[in-house]
């Protein structure tokens, strides 16, 4: 069974952790991925495949990304950088990045390549639900790769269910219409949104992200969703310790 | 009529355009796509865009023989002036479109990109016609170098606001315009200025600047006694103008499509933007297109004297048109433009827009018979870039 499966069925609320590869030095990928293991409490990592032109992402993760890519981070030093990762880390891994440097990579060289390395899953904002389907989703699943699509609090209801039906794995619920990082707490706007969802009792676990970035919004995801995902905060973290003290920082997030 | 060469229900031309977009974003562009072929088609619809391209902008734009020009080059030359049209270029023919696109979706907050400012000019002039918010995205680098164009926005009443990612040229304006409407799904209508983006885009922009070929044909007509030209020549930087002057002869194969882009410092100069040359397939900005990117897919930086060819991805109708052979695609550098452009302004007293002047530099490039009729788009006059040619002329 695929690691992301397996951790889904654990009775308990999911941390996942995102950063972007490359970043804040090129040859902390490694590290990051370890300490977040080492912690104990993270449960899920996506690693992110830098790109020129983020559209989804807001400012803390467009310059990450940024410099991610002047330290000379491309799609062959990710996969060599992750190469040796298991079995040294269990937890799910997971790859965020934008759809063209996977097509420039070839697609289904891209997923055997993560079959091969370990890696679970894939994010990939800018692929449509329809489109991968139609044409990628017998690849991904050759490889053993989960991928992972994203609705939105403009997302119809009859939407959410054919992407209930394609996924198979968790549904990466955005709080907020919005970029990364660009909320502060959140309203009930928020809440009545997380309720509804939960309401529907879909066949798939949501995870929330954007705009989760301390114990309140990770507590309050989660008291209606599986888990909940820290990106630009653990950015911002990174960006002003390096690759030190994770521990402390995961460890303000759950509040231990 | 055949339709091979137009767009197909799915919003591809051939392997090119489809909507890849975050599912933020998808609620925006589903509702355009579900709507726009039947708001174009009301008769109100119609009557309203048809009335103020008369009235506001001047149409039809003159057809003019280009006597001089012919006689240089032994042809025979028409210039489609859609310089004369109100804001100085094409741009207006789809800001008016779209406008009133927004109008009737309900929208009540406009955003844009810009390069040049001519886009941006375009929809401040709208917005301030039907007195609607309008804020417009340049990249930083772009608004220290356009200072005329982006006066003349904010005399309109619109909010230049400055993009500052990425290289904070258009590619980074129109990535911050995007995250804009991701942030404002609800109220906000995104006029792209190019015939670029997600579909339905490419081809409504294309619909919208499809005036500049109907109104070719008739003018022909009555000029030449044949609606058709022997070619149609435009300069491409995303193609809205090449799109609208191809338009309505896609399909037949009669009439030869040219497009010049912009060469730069010369193709192989590292310091381009001809992306039929430079560009392999790929995802820019919500479409599958030629793009100029690394082996590792990332969008690269273009470069031309042009602002407004300075973009590295072309249309998706235009990546079409090249590989399957319908057009024939040229480049000019920036020293060929802008003796052609000068060559204009002396030869038949018009001053270019630099974009421009890269579909008249198609006579360093191309031989024409002496009976052809060679059609060419001036898709806007030089004012804007007066600055460039003193510089680059020490006037």
């Amino acid at each position: 069974m695929n690691r992301i499966n397996q951790k889904l069925k654990e009775d308990k609320k999911l941390l996942s952790i995102y950063f972007t590869a490359g970043y804040p030095e090129i040859d902390d990928t490694v590290s990051i991925i370890q300490k977040l293991e080492l912690s104990g409490v993270v449960d899920m990592i996506e690693i992110g495949l830098p790109f020129s032109d983020p559209l989804a992402d807001g400012p803390t993760i467009q310059a990450s990304s940024t410099a991610a890519l002047k330290n000379g981070m491309t799609t062959e030093k990710l996969f060599k950088q992750l190469k040796d990762i298991r079995p040294f880390v269990r937890i799910p891994l997971i790859i965020m990045g934008y759809f063209n440097p996977v097509l420039q990579y070839g697609v289904e060289a891209f997923c055997k390549k993560c079959q091969e390395i370990g890696i679970d899953g894939l994010i990939i904002p800018d692929l449509p639900v329809d489109v991968y389907d139609e044409h990628y989703k017998a690849t991904f699943e050759k490889y053993g790769l989960i991928n992972v699509f994203l609705i939105t609090p403009q997302t119809s209801d009859r939407r959410i269910r054919y992407i209930d039906s394609i996924s198979t794995g968790f549904i990466y619920m955005v709080s907020s219409a919005s970029t990364t990082g660009a909320q502060s707490g959140f309203g009930s706007t928020q809440t009545d949104y997380f309720e509804r969802i939960a309401n529907m009792n879909l066949k798939n676990p949501q995870i929330v992200g954007f705009g989760i970035s301390n114990n309140d919004t990770f507590t309050q995801a989660t008291r209606y969703a599986k888990g909940a995902i820290i990106g630009s905060a653990f950015i911002k973290h990174l960006t002003n310790n390096g690759a030190n003290s994770i521990d402390d920082f995961v460890s303000r997030i759950l509040n231990l | 009529m055949k339709n091979t060469y137009n767009i197909n229900d799915k919003g591809y031309y051939g392997e090119f355009g489809g909507a890849f977009i975050p599912e933020m974003l998808y609620p925006n562009v589903e509702e355009l796509r579900q709507n726009y072929l039947k708001i174009m088609a009301e008769s109100s619809f119609q009557e309203e865009f048809h009335q103020l391209l008369k009235d506001y902008v001047g149409r039809p734009s003159p057809l003019y023989f280009a006597k001089r020009l012919s006689e240089k080059y032994n042809t025979k030359v028409y210039l489609k002036r859609e310089d004369l049209n109100h804001t100085g270029a094409h741009k207006v023919n789809n800001t008016i479109g779209q406008i009133l696109m927004a109008k009737r979706l309900g929208k009540n907050r406009i955003i844009a990109e810009t390069g040049a400012g001519q886009h941006g000019v375009a929809t401040a002039t709208v917005c301030a016609l039907m007195g609607i918010e309008c804020i417009v995205y340049m990249g930083e680098i772009d608004i220290a170098r356009q200072a005329p164009n982006v006066a003349r926005m904010k005399m309109l009443g619109a909010e230049v606001r400055p993009a500052l990612s990425g290289s904070r040229t258009l590619k980074d304006a129109t990535n911050e315009a995007i995250r804009d409407w991701i942030n404002n799904p609800v109220d906000t209508h995104y006029i792209i200025g190019s015939a670029i983006g997600p579909h339905p885009y490419p081809d409504m922009v294309t619909r919208f600047q499809s005036i500049i070929s109907e109104e070719i044909k008739w003018q022909l007509k009555d000029k030449e006694g044949k609606e058709d030209p022997d070619y149609v020549v435009a300069c491409i930087g995303g193609g809205s103008n090449a799109a609208g002057t191809y338009y309505h002869f896609l399909d037949n194969e009669n009439v030869g499509i040219i497009a010049v882009e912009a060469a730069g410092k010369g193709i192989h100069s590292g310091k381009s933007a001809a992306t039929s040359a430079l560009g392999k397939e790929g995802i820019i900005h919500g479409c599958k297109t030629l793009l100029m990117q690394t082996k590792d897919g990332q969008i690269t930086e273009p470069y031309s004297i042009s602002a407004g060819l300075d973009y590295p991805g072309v249309g998706p109708l235009h990546s079409h048109l090249y590989k399957s052979g319908r057009g024939e695609f040229y480049s000019a550098t920036d020293d060929e433009a802008m003796t052609a452009g000068l060559e204009l302004c002396q030869l038949e007293g018009i001053i270019p827009a630099i974009e421009t002047s890269h579909a008249l530099a198609i006579f360093e490039h191309k031989t024409f018979q002496p009976d052809d009729i060679v059609v060419i788009s001036l898709s806007g006059r030089g004012d804007k870039d007066l600055q460039n040619y003193i510089d680059y002329f020490k006037l």
